[in-house]
């Protein structure tokens, strides 16, 4: 270890990696994805992964992605929720991965919900 | 990147109720199904509750799961890992609130506690230096390596007020500026880590859970004292904690944060481990140096002390492991961040292993001042089957009791030594009314006894003739002159031996001595052990007309010691049992067996 910058990387890297672990102190956006049968039969677990591979690409803190189990709308999985601090709730229903990565960068990180994937637009 | 954590305790409490099957089974469940990409698995340190192992937490949620089973593994995988239903019934039942958890830090277990020396116990992965970084790990070295003189080190930690925590509560940055005055072209750091108290963990706990802190801490005041190598003493009994901190030394070692011109500063500092030779004496800083230059552990006269001559005659810090936790905090964060919390005297926090009777078996770290009823009590739990609190036992065999009296009393080491006890290494066991006191201080004292190490005759001796008279006592054939005897002895024993083994080991005889004064002259004067706790002075006997004659008692008797009378009490259809009171070996037994409560002591 020859220098501070050196140590202050390896800490913002690990840190990234143990984001998860700040439950307790999580006041940030919250990802839930539906994961009953009836959602990892739709395809749930590539939107997961997704999710979870945008947010580590893009080093994105203070968001927590958790699952749930069945929503009671079985034909609109894979659903994904984003619940942001002192906001309603938004669901995305239908979801792909495609979807969802688009739904990182849009909704997570620019803070505009994507409109079309809502359930709202789809059961339209 | 995993989005979800489980971590799991590997620390000794938890490793001996098996939580290392419980992480097989957890990597064998989430492998098949397919999950090992997104869940990470990691066994941390301690977590406190040692009474509920072993403990899991799995995140995001923040669940915390207890009392795990490896037959409830596939369930949490299934449920809650795969389909994100979390387990209810596993879940620490005070975190369980109607519709959500409650986050751990919330429960009357965490909610006290401040954690400073524990904060990365059962937080990160004590094998992966990496996550001791990402806590701001080294980060306290790297500010006073390049930012702060040797003498900013020392004066931060003068100014923080920081005491040994290993029992004798000296100030520490005091410590280190005698060792910085002494010049030497080689002076050492040393680590005692022979945790002996019986009843005592938490350092233990912090080398299992948070290894680097330890190495980032002996580093630092390697830098502030001048010393260019240190060793950490520590038990051979405690293999996790040994195995944990070498990886934490290779692993420091192989990032540049050990070894030649650290951070580009100039400074070398290099680490390593010694084994304890398994004697109690060892824990006395002159016996342990003498124990890791090879030879026989055992103390010598102080002064001189180390600072001036220590480990192989050059001038040496000596430091407990709690107390060498504390000091990155205090480097990174400044000594006001640890001034502020305890009391005028006493600065900081402390950890306390709680034992006994009490509901919440664990460690806690406390900030200095914290009233022992709200260890006991609020944190503790309280006493188990609704017994009463009866004393809590301080700093083990060098201790001295605290009685329900003295339950409001703010714990700090000035206020503890003024009633008599002492802070000790933290060690805290808590007795309910079924234990005798007197049999608490001929416990404390056969420890003594056996421990001492027999370089001074009033520890060696002194203490073998104060066990006697205890045993002379217990065994109901004490007089009152023997506790006048008993007592001129105590203090000849501590005034006259050569270390702080002899000098304390007295503590407990005279401290239940002043509390609990009539519970020896019980002994003595009406031949009684009001606890039932001093076999010779209990006979066991049957309540002839309570018992129904169903003999699961004499089937029981070791020593059939229990046979059938004549006598049917009315009511009853068999007749009742009666104990011979000569082949009677009092060890209780029948009164475990009876459901009808017929047996009395």
């Amino acid at each position: 270890m020859k220098s501070l910058e050196e140590l202050l990387a390896i800490k913002e890297k690990a840190q990234a990696q143990m984001a998860a672990r700040d439950a307790d102190g999580n006041d940030g956006i919250r990802v839930v994805v539906g994961m009953a049968t009836c959602g990892i039969a739709a395809g749930a677990r590539p939107v997961l992964k997704a999710i979870t591979d945008e947010i580590a690409k893009r080093n994105i803190k203070n968001v927590a992605v958790s699952q749930t189990g069945c929503i009671g709308m079985c034909q609109y999985e894979p659903i994904v929720e984003v619940f942001e601090p002192g906001k309603e709730k938004v669901t995305y229903v239908q979801m792909t991965a495609e979807k969802a990565v688009k739904v990182v960068t849009e909704h997570v990180v620019n803070g505009k919900p994507v409109a079309e994937y809502t359930v709202g637009a789809v059961t339209e | 990147m995993y989005r979800s954590h489980v971590l799991v305790c590997g620390g000794t409490g938890c490793t001996s109720s098996h939580s290392g099957e419980l992480i097989d089974a957890l990597n064998a469940n989430i492998k098949e199904k397919g999950l090992e990409e997104e869940i990470q698995v990691v066994r941390t340190g301690c977590f406190g509750l040692c009474a509920l192992g072993p403990i899991m937490i799995v995140y995001p949620e923040g669940c915390f799961y207890s009392e795990v089973k490896v037959e409830d593994i596939p369930e949490i995988v299934e449920e809650h890992l795969l389909k994100g239903r979390i387990v209810k019934r596993l879940l620490y039942s005070e975190t369980v609130t109607e519709d959500a958890v409650k986050p751990l830090n919330e429960t009357n277990f965490y909610k006290k506690q401040h954690r400073v020396a524990l904060r990365n116990c059962g937080v990160i992965d004590p094998e992966n230096i990496e996550e001791y970084i990402a806590y701001d790990g080294y980060q306290a070295l790297a500010k006073a390596l390049t930012q702060m003189t040797p003498q900013d080190v020392i004066q931060t930690v003068i100014d923080s007020g920081l005491r040994g925590r290993g029992g004798g509560g000296f100030p520490t940055g005091r410590k280190w500026s005698f060792t910085a005055a002494n010049q030497a072209d080689q002076k050492y750091v040393v680590c005692n880590a022979d945790e002996g108290d019986p009843g005592a963990f938490m350092d233990r706990s912090v080398l299992e859970g948070d290894p680097h802190c330890i190495v980032e801490a002996m580093a630092l005041c390697g830098y502030a004292t001048g010393a260019t190598e240190g060793y950490v003493y520590v038990r051979a009994e405690y293999p996790i904690a040994v195995q944990r901190l070498q990886k934490a030394i290779d692993d420091a070692r192989a990032y540049g944060l050990l070894g030649k011109n650290i951070f580009g500063s100039g400074f070398d500092f290099d680490l390593f481990i010694r084994l304890g030779a398994g004697a109690f004496v060892c824990g006395e800083e002159t016996a342990l140096m003498t124990s890791i230059e090879g030879n026989r552990g055992e103390p010598r006269p102080r002064p001189p002390y180390p600072a001036v001559k220590g480990l192989f005659g050059k001038p040496t810090t000596e430091n407990n492991v709690e107390t060498f936790a504390n000091i990155p905090q205090i480097i990174l964060h400044g000594a006001e961040f640890f001034n502020t919390m305890g009391t005028e005297t006493s600065k900081g926090t402390k950890v306390f292993a709680l034992g006994g009777k009490i509901n919440n078996t664990g460690l806690v770290e406390v900030p200095m001042g914290t009233t022992l009823r709200e260890i006991v009590e609020d944190i503790g739990g309280g006493i188990p089957n609704g017994k009463k609190f009866k004393a809590a036992q301080s700093g083990g065999p060098s201790g001295g009791c605290l009685p329900a009296s003295l339950l409001d009393i703010e714990i700090d080491y000035d206020n503890l030594v003024a009633k008599g006890a002492m802070m000790g290494s933290g060690g805290l066991i808590v007795m309910d009314e079924d234990d005798c006191m007197v049999d608490i201080a001929k416990f404390f004292l056969k420890f003594t006894v056996d421990e001492s190490c027999g370089k001074c005759t009033p520890c060696r001796v002194g203490t073998r003739r104060l066990l006697e008279i205890l045993e002379k006592i217990t065994s109901g054939k004490g007089t009152m002159e023997d506790l006048d005897r008993m007592e001129k002895l105590c203090h000849y024993i501590k005034e006259n031996s050569l270390c702080g083994l002899g000098q304390t080991a007295p503590n407990p005889v005279l401290s239940t001595y002043q509390f609990f004064k009539d519970e020896y002259i019980a002994h003595v004067v009406d031949k009684k052990c009001p606890a039932g706790a001093c076999k010779d002075l209990v006979t066991f006997s049957i309540d002839k007309e309570k018992c129904i004659g169903c003999g699961i008692c004499a089937k029981n008797c070791p020593v059939d010691a229990i046979t059938r009378t004549d006598y049917i009490a009315p009511g009853h259809k068999l007749a009742s049992f009666t104990i011979d009171t000569d082949k009677c070996v009092k060890c209780g037994v029948c009164i475990g067996n009876c459901k009808f409560k017929a047996v009395n002591k």
